[in-house]
């Protein structure tokens, strides 16, 4: 699947931190990644692990100061984001780019109408008159299946429940035909029910018109079904990534195979306790020295407590950052 | 007032529960409008050493129930006996009593334990509310029995909340509910605040705990795949009634509600073919205001095979199969 076309997103060797009153939080410490046309990408991992700051940082969306990044490139379409005027990146974002985040409630002004907030985009990237603006904004609220459109253009985002708010950032996001959408964690704060609608409808849309789609997640159940690679991170650092059905069937991260043995299945019978990992995730204020996961890791050797392992092709289309072959125990 | 406790009477019993939460309306002259009907008339035991899940949306009224049976919530309607006490009108010692058989772990591990005191103060107050040990000493010493118990270190007692991880903060949480050797626990949602490497260190003490010291469980949780996991049986609640309940594997295998059905076929699964390959019900709109709840049967708005009769009668609570319960109308 991965064809030879130039790739929609290439970011290399992002660095963030923030520089906090405890110290220098090391969020994100240098990864590459890249997007290509009409593909959907899942970026898994636990909170604090740098998967959203990851995204939101290319994007310009993460505050400066006390946050920086230190280092990086992301080129889009030719050009670098983390360079350019912000006049030029307000076009992207929200343009080319668009985004729907975790918290609808949050990503919505109270004060404002449906209607305001959902064809602000439209005059802003198309010059539309409210006129215009207005018969767009009922088309995207059908297209979304938020029903009686017309009247619920005029209703405060108070009026609509959790489900039906995420349909509206859809809504948002869709005005101005992206060809990257960034979700972040859109259905966590959403019950399975509502979920289930609002992942089949993201993917109904992406299928048609044809976006490619980064899915950031801690759930590794929400995008199994959906994604067509997957990233796993880890305090900061990408630690594996492949192919979906490789990434669950022959995971190659001790931190993957854990993360999946942890997981109970809804459709199987218990067969035995829970593998837990035990401690918890680093603390980002100390720098990082050494594979991240070592100390939680039951395959550790001396090596990963000293040095970071590179993120390499182990498999073909499957990269992981891990000093030890996790078939075998030994080092590689 | 043990003679219940013979092995197969259950520890617990609910009959016809309700709980209304009255609307009020002015300022001064406050006047009830209506009500939200929260909890509105469940029936079920739970046996001793069993655990009980209960499940449902948010909203359904699965919190309410756990906080009404211990007390927390008066009751509106309805019978709870626990260990053979009556909860609706215990007075004085029986109070007393059923506040030290009957404990909770509450959800967020943030809120639920006071910042200003120390892991000691926490843990020990059940002890000194219910006078259980004759001084502090043996109170300190019963702490670090306790926190040892639940994999903490006795040295952390004199530090703060503050100070540790939220799956930490959930076993001092744990701790404290075991201060005054319960016999039933209600835990409203406790994994669902922590990431995922530290849910099954949690849900593995949790049944360690049971094991150990005899105790029962009512786990209230949205997370249907780690319900099957830990529960012997499932009850499944829709805005404040029972739907069904089961013995877990044959609730997931064999659900005959179509509530239950549409609730199991949304629950994500970590695993890409069998994602792709399920057949899911997508069930359309929200779930209605339990303050003017639907006529007949409650889910017939969102019920993909609802026939005329679901939305005039309300469907009886019936075992339509030797101990697996449903209301619905359409189940031979």
């Amino acid at each position: 699947m991965n064809d030879s076309t130039v790739p929609l997103l290439e970011v290399n060797d992002l660095k963030v931190q923030f520089h906090t009153p405890e110290g220098t939080v090391h969020a994100v410490n240098g990864i590459s990644y890249t997007i290509h046309q009409g593909e959907v990408v899942a970026v898994v991992g636990e909170s604090g692990c740098g998967k959203s700051v990851s995204m939101m940082s290319i994007l310009g969306l993460i505050p400066v100061p006390p946050g920086e990044i230190v280092n990086g490139r992301a080129a889009w379409q030719g050009q670098n984001l983390l360079t350019m005027a912000e006049d030029n990146l307000e076009q992207v974002r929200g343009g080319e780019i668009g985004m729907i985040f975790q918290d609808p409630m949050t990503s919505l002004n109270p004060v404002l109408t449906i209607e305001r907030q959902l064809t602000e985009a439209l005059r802003k990237h198309y010059n539309l008159n409210l006129e215009q603006a207005r018969s767009r904004g009922v088309e995207l609220m059908d297209l979304v299946g938020i029903p009686d459109a017309e009247r619920r253009l005029r209703q405060y985002p108070h009026q609509f429940s959790g489900g039906m708010r995420q349909r509206v950032m859809i809504a948002m996001m869709l005005a101005c035909n992206p060809s990257l959408l960034i979700a972040d964690e859109p259905t966590t704060a959403l019950d399975v029910t509502i979920q289930a609608q609002i992942v089949d409808l993201v993917v109904r849309m992406r299928e048609k018109l044809g976006m490619a789609m980064i899915w950031i997640t801690h759930d590794l159940g929400v995008v199994a079904g959906m994604a067509d690679r997957v990233i796993v991170m880890y305090a900061g650092y990408i630690i594996e990534e492949a192919e979906v059905d490789d990434l669950y069937e022959r995971p190659l991260h001790p931190y993957t195979i854990a993360l999946l043995g942890a997981l109970p299945r809804v459709d199987r019978r218990r067969a035995d306790r829970l593998s837990s990992i035990p401690g918890a995730p680093p603390n980002l204020l100390v720098k990082p020295h050494g594979c991240p996961f070592a100390p939680r890791c039951p395959f550790v050797i001396e090596r990963c407590r000293a040095d970071m392992p590179p993120l390499l092709e182990l498999a073909p289309q499957h990269k992981a950052a891990c000093w030890v072959n996790v078939n075998t125990g030994e080092p590689r | 007032m043990n003679a219940m406790n013979n092995g197969t009477a259950p520890l617990v019993r609910v009959k016809n529960l309700k709980k209304h939460f009255p609307i009020h309306k002015g300022v001064i002259f406050q006047r009830a409008v209506g009500a939200v009907k929260a909890v509105d008339g469940i029936t079920f035991d739970i046996a001793a050493g069993e655990t009980l899940g209960l499940v449902g949306e948010s909203g359904c009224g699965k919190s309410t129930v756990g906080r009404t049976l211990l007390g927390l919530y008066p009751v509106t309607e309805g019978d709870i006996e626990i260990a053979g006490l009556d909860v609706v009108k215990a007075t004085g010692d029986e109070w007393l009593t059923l506040r030290r058989k009957a404990q909770m772990i509450f959800q967020d591990p943030f809120a639920s334990l006071n910042p200003r005191w120390t892991v000691n103060a926490i843990v020990a107050e059940p002890l000194r509310v219910h006078k259980l040990l004759p001084n502090e000493k043996a109170r300190d010493e019963r702490v670090v029995e306790l926190l040892e118990l639940v994999g903490l270190n006795g040295r952390y007692r004199n530090r703060f909340p503050h100070e540790f991880s939220g799956g930490q903060r959930q076993r001092i949480g744990i701790a404290r509910a075991l201060a005054s050797d319960p016999a039933f626990i209600v835990c409203d949602e406790p994994i669902s605040a922590l990431d995922v490497s530290i849910q099954a260190q949690v849900v593995n003490l949790l049944e360690d705990l049971q094991e150990r010291l005899g105790l029962t469980y009512l786990f209230i949780a949205h997370d249907l795949s780690m319900v099957r996991h830990i529960c012997n049986r499932v009850a499944v609640m829709y805005l404040g009634v029972m739907m069904e309940l089961a013995e877990k594997n044959e609730l997931y295998e064999n659900p005959l509600h179509p509530y239950t059905q549409a609730l199991l076929s949304a629950v994500p699964i970590p695993d890409p073919k069998a994602a792709r390959q399920r057949q899911r019900i997508i069930l359309t709109g929200d779930v209605p205001s339990p303050i003017d709840p639907p006529s007949g049967c409650r889910f017939h708005t969102r019920c993909p095979i609802a026939a005329p009769q679901c939305s005039e009668l309300v469907p009886e609570w019936r075992e339509a199969q030797p101990g697996h319960w449903v209301a619905c109308h359409l189940v031979e």
